[in-house]
């Protein structure tokens, strides 16, 4: 019992992180048809920056959000400066994402070195916490708080307000949307911030009980796509649901059958596949 | 090119690949195997996305799959050389038999991002199995290639011929694949799969024999690899492999069959040159691929044949449509490699 119910609460805490990161990846497909391959590097960069700034300053959340500017930054000038002369050719544009993850990862190394190393958690979420008969860390309820936290944000952004019903009809028809007087390109580099911003902040917070180390990106990134494509590409519902399976999934794969862990996670979304091609939420 | 001069060309490049070995450094013999190792992988994925129009982002795993079978059929079972691979090369294909009937079903960035999580898929498989694939240090100890040749294929220059036979054989096969009817029908999928429907060709089978085969191909070179290298590792799959190998094919121009074979003899030159004098290979290749996209999205031979295009005077008429019923026309399709 006690096993069962630490295995759900890890499986949990990192879905809430693998949601931050994929919720930003299908916002990116859903609005761009942008398969982005630069999002692991997104996760690592985000995580690399905060550990400076939280060095200087001692701060988590200063360094969060340094984090999750940096990124953000970093995404428009990839979305402007590169993407935006590749529309609608995915091919190229996974190449060229393909291209950045490889000059970001070598950056990375070359800046931060090869050594792994850990954001210190924040003072507030030091400790554990009993629950039941186990001892959680408090860290981990908390990302599991953030990551709720901004699956509602996100929730009230697209669905609650002006800009979402607008980001809503760009990704239902953006030439229709473009037709009737609403100037798209601004909105399309906003949410490809946001998403990068994200995935940055996913980083930022898994820092801590994951730490941070050249490869982080590539090992992140599958779980992410796994993700995306159980829930359906674009589904930000999908995402959600896709990431606490995803996490679950992982924790036990992990837990139960070690050797096969990661195969675990491709099982399901092979048969998620052949049932539904377009995944649990998404469209064709 | 008319018909002698081609057979002139062939005889000349022939020439260059049996003196080769024998007037380069040791060091260059190597070089040379590898490209035709990456040349056969480049080109079995233009394949799918030069001539069929699919975009694979997943193309090492078939080549990583028949080296893992390799390894461990010529370690742990003590296979005989040509046993493993003919079981390597199994392998790749039972592997694309079954990734070909979850890919195939979706087209476009579906198809591409679904390659893309199968070849991920491999990746954790070849990095966690351990007790089957050694996990992050991979299988050392793969014999040297035997295949009942008095030459010890431990020697470079003898193995560096045994490839070229084995790379010439496979262009030869690839090229017979691409001019056949069943290979324009292939482009006639990539221009319009609608239509093709509708003439009654049955789109789906033809895909996944395309894919089934171009990953025999892959599998192929993953055998010669392994026994090349000695030794296989989770990196020779991992997703940077197959983005390497849309890297080749780009580079060499999709849908020109030979291109990507330069473009993967180029990756391979510029990777071992750049890593002797730096140890920021991986800057440069994204560099490269950036370049690439942005610049040369045709690649070299797509970006000559365009110039030639426009500067040869207009003698011949458009090649015709593709006739109903898929039979082949002699000199086959003008293919569009911007259409890949």
């Amino acid at each position: 019992m006690q096993f069962w119910l630490a295995q759900v609460m890890n499986g949990l805490s990192f879905g809430a992180l693998l949601f931050l990161l994929s919720s930003g990846l299908t916002l990116i497909f859903g609005l761009l048809r942008i398969v982005n391959i630069a999002h692991g590097s997104y996760y690592l960069l985000g995580a690399y920056v905060a550990l400076t700034v939280a060095k200087a300053t001692g701060q988590f959340w200063l360094a969060a959000l340094a984090g999750a500017a940096a990124v953000g930054a970093v995404g428009i000038v990839m979305q402007r400066g590169f993407l935006a002369r590749l529309y609608r050719q995915e091919q190229a544009q996974v190449l060229l994402t393909m291209g950045f993850s490889f000059v970001f990862a070598d950056l990375a190394l070359w800046i931060w070195g090869g050594d792994p190393q850990r954001i210190p958690a924040p003072s507030v979420a030091a400790g554990s916490i009993a629950v039941g008969p186990i001892f959680f860390p408090l860290y981990r309820l908390a990302v599991i708080l953030v990551g709720a936290l901004v699956a509602v944000f996100l929730w009230l952004l697209i669905e609650k307000t002006r800009l979402g019903a607008i980001v809503r009809a760009a990704v239902d028809d953006q030439e229709m949307a473009r037709g009737l007087g609403i100037n798209v390109e601004p909105i399309l580099t906003g949410m490809f911030a946001v998403g990068a911003a994200l995935a940055g902040f996913g980083g930022v917070m898994g820092g801590p009980f994951l730490g941070v180390y050249p490869g982080v990106d590539s090992d992140v990134l599958p779980l992410a796509f796994a993700v995306v494509i159980i829930g359906g590409l674009g589904s930000l519902k999908g995402a959600l649901v896709g990431s606490l399976l995803v996490g679950l999934l992982d924790n036990f794969g992990k837990a139960l059958f070690p050797e096969l862990s990661y195969f675990t996670l491709f099982v399901p979304m092979a048969i998620v596949l052949a049932i539904k091609p377009t995944g649990l939420f998404g469209r064709a | 090119m008319s018909p002698r001069a081609r057979l002139l060309l062939g005889v000349v490049l022939l020439a260059v690949m049996l003196a080769l070995p024998q007037a380069v450094p040791v060091y260059f013999t190597h070089l040379i195997i590898l490209a035709m190792i990456y040349g056969i992988v480049a080109m079995s994925l233009d394949l799918l996305l030069g001539f069929t129009g699919l975009t694979s982002f997943g193309h090492a795993a078939y080549f990583g799959v028949a080296a893992y079978a390799v390894g461990v059929l010529s370690t742990r079972l003590h296979a005989h050389s040509l046993v493993a691979m003919a079981g390597g090369v199994a392998a790749a294909v039972v592997v694309a038999m079954i990734y070909g009937l979850l890919a195939i079903r979706a087209t476009g960035v579906y198809f591409l991002i679904i390659t893309l999580a199968l070849g991920m898929g491999t990746w954790g498989l070849a990095y966690r199995w351990v007790s089957i694939t050694g996990g992050d240090n991979g299988l050392p100890g793969i014999p040297a290639l035997n295949v009942g040749l008095p030459w010890s294929m431990r020697d470079p220059v003898n193995l560096y011929y045994f490839i070229a036979l084995v790379f010439l054989l496979a262009v030869f096969a690839a090229y017979r694949f691409v001019v056949s009817p069943f290979g324009l029908t292939l482009r006639g999928i990539r221009e319009s799969e609608s239509r093709m429907r509708l003439l009654g060709y049955n789109v789906w089978l033809h895909k996944y024999i395309a894919f089934v085969v171009a990953a025999a191909f892959a599998g192929l070179a993953g055998t010669l690899y392994a026994f090349y290298n000695g030794f296989v590792a989770p990196t020779d799959l991992q997703l940077s492999a197959s983005a390497e190998a849309v890297l080749m094919v780009i580079l060499g121009g999709a849908g020109t069959l030979f291109g990507p074979v330069i473009g993967a003899a180029l990756v391979v030159f510029l990777r071992n040159l750049v890593s002797a004098y730096t140890q920021r290979w991986l800057l440069i290749l994204g560099t490269v691929f950036i370049l690439t996209v942005i610049y040369a999205p045709r690649g070299v031979l797509g970006g000559a044949r365009a110039l030639w295009d426009r500067v040869r005077p207009r003698v011949r008429p458009e090649a015709p449509p593709l006739p109903a019923g898929g039979v082949a026309v002699p000199g086959g399709q003008r293919s569009d490699p911007s259409k890949g």
